[in-house]
């Protein structure tokens, strides 16, 4: 068995690596890395936006949020990429391809958690550096600015690495619309073999662990060294201090 | 195509069957999933918590595999791999007994498990040590002091990630369809290829989810009001 799966990734590294790129589009582990940068790094300036808009005082601004924010929480992400697939090109009037349908969709969904973990940030700051960077002359934006989302981000570090773990658990969803990603190009290799089903997903899910594991380990490994430098204890061994891993550990 | 009408769906006996059975079938795999996964979960934490230290690594190995692969490959692997490679005898019997919702309720059950013993385990840890040994001193034996005094208030800290996490478990259901089972998502996209109502039938199904999401959530903030020690102090 472990010969069959040795002499499957021999045959097909480069399709599970990029698809059929020269020749279609890019596809594979490369895609699907593309696409979860992609949507995190889109989600990321917007999720500060509904963080900020949840916490200010104006109804306006906090209650088509907040309504998002549950909206994105009880509704599956599946759920979503169909209302992406029907709707995305009826609004643009245009044959979007699937990785644009599965982008969209990974960037609303993204936001709304991503927002409830910079809200959780700044919320964990305390009242006090609001109050003195007021007290110091700044306005309401400059203080956020320059006091409270520096600060707020900085500790929000090892929870936005784990949400970038879990967007690439989400790519692989985008497999029922058929985004040419490494789910997807697994499934290809399957429908050529035929005959060794468990081998090939076996490799898929050792390829999906390597990589998510790895980053959850950077990721711990980054709490500790934040949590241990919120604490001001940045020479005291680390066994003293336990992390606080209360948002990481939710998502 | 006429203008949105959603009678159009819910006045159609057959639609409406087909929608009644998806959300059965959905709570079916539901509370398959949630039993399994919180039976092993408690199975996890017991062996985590117990004094020999060689069950440990292999606990951490599970749950590290469940945490780090996405479910819906578990769930193929399951369904495509594992599901082949069965004696003929057993995967005859599973195919005539409704093989999908079997293997989405183990593929997402071991899944969940993992979330819910770390839930656990944290919220056990929080306990403090002066805690049991009071009990211990108390006259209560391990077991004794770990269901009277630690449990309770362990279960009672782990209540906000588990129930995020039984929320969520709810809408990984939907990742069932993938492998064919017939619940509410796939009786959705049924009825789309029927009746061509698109939004209609989409808007039912979210309006569906949400709902029973939102029952899921106010359970369990229920649930933790009532568990909030400071509130039955007052009360």
């Amino acid at each position: 068995m472990i010969h069959d799966m040795i002499a499957i990734v021999r045959d097909y590294w480069l399709l599970l690596l990029i698809g059929q790129y020269p020749n279609g589009p890019l596809g594979g582990l490369a895609n699907t890395l593309i696409l979860s940068a992609l949507s995190i790094a889109l989600a990321f300036p917007i999720s500060i936006l509904f963080a900020t808009a949840r916490l200010s005082k104006s109804p306006l601004l906090r209650w088509p949020v907040t309504a998002l924010v549950y909206f994105t929480r009880g509704v599956p992400l599946l759920m979503l990429i169909l209302w992406s697939y029907f709707l995305v090109p009826l609004l643009t009037g245009a044959d979007v391809p699937s990785f644009v349908t599965m982008l969209t969709t990974l960037v609303v969904y993204q936001s709304a958690f991503l927002s409830e973990v910079v809200r959780a940030g700044i919320v964990a700051l305390g009242p006090g550096q609001m109050d003195a960077a007021r007290a110091l002359g700044h306005s309401y934006i400059g203080a956020m600015r320059y006091i409270i989302l520096p600060q707020a981000l900085y500790n929000m570090i090892p929870s936005i690495l784990s949400t970038f773990v879990s967007t690439i658990k989400d790519t692989t969803l985008g497999y029922v619309i058929n985004v040419p990603d490494l789910t997807f190009a697994a499934s290809q290799v399957n429908n050529q073999l035929l005959t060794q089903p468990f081998q090939v997903f076996l490799i898929l899910a050792i390829v999906y662990f390597a990589i998510c594991w790895t980053l959850t380990y950077f990721a711990n490994r980054l709490e500790r060294r934040i949590t241990r430098r919120r604490a001001g204890l940045l020479n005291v061994s680390a066994a003293v201090v336990t992390p606080s891993k209360i948002v990481s550990e939710q998502l | 195509m006429s203008g949105f009408d959603l009678s159009a769906i819910l006045g159609n006996p057959e639609y409406a069957a087909m929608l009644l059975h998806g959300i059965e079938m959905t709570f079916i795999i539901y509370a398959g999933s949630w039993t399994l996964a919180m039976a092993l979960a408690l199975l996890l934490l017991a062996v985590r918590l117990s004094p020999f230290r060689f069950g440990d690594p292999l606990v951490a190995a599970y749950v590290s595999y469940h945490r780090n692969v996405p479910t819906l490959v578990q769930l193929m692997l399951w369904y495509f791999g594992i599901f082949t490679l069965m004696p003929n005898g057993v995967a005859t019997w599973l195919a005539s007994h409704n093989a999908e919702a079997i293997f989405a309720v183990i593929g997402l059950g071991l899944c969940q498990a993992a979330y819910f013993s770390e839930d656990l385990r944290s919220g056990v840890r929080s306990v403090g040590p002066g805690q049991m040994e009071a009990a211990r001193a108390l006259g209560h034996g391990y077991v004794s002091a770990m269901r009277f005094v630690i449990m309770p208030q362990g279960v009672r800290n782990a209540l906000p990630p588990l129930i995020n996490h039984s929320v969520s478990l709810f809408k990984n259901s939907s990742l069932a369809v993938v492998i064919g089972a017939s619940e509410l998502t796939h009786a959705v996209k049924e009825i789309e290829n029927l009746s061509f109502r698109t939004f209609e039938i989409y808007l039912i199904g979210t309006v569906l989810y949400l709902f029973f999401s939102l029952v899921i959530m106010s359970i369990g903030a229920y649930l933790s009001m009532r568990a909030d020690p400071a509130r039955s102090a007052r009360a």
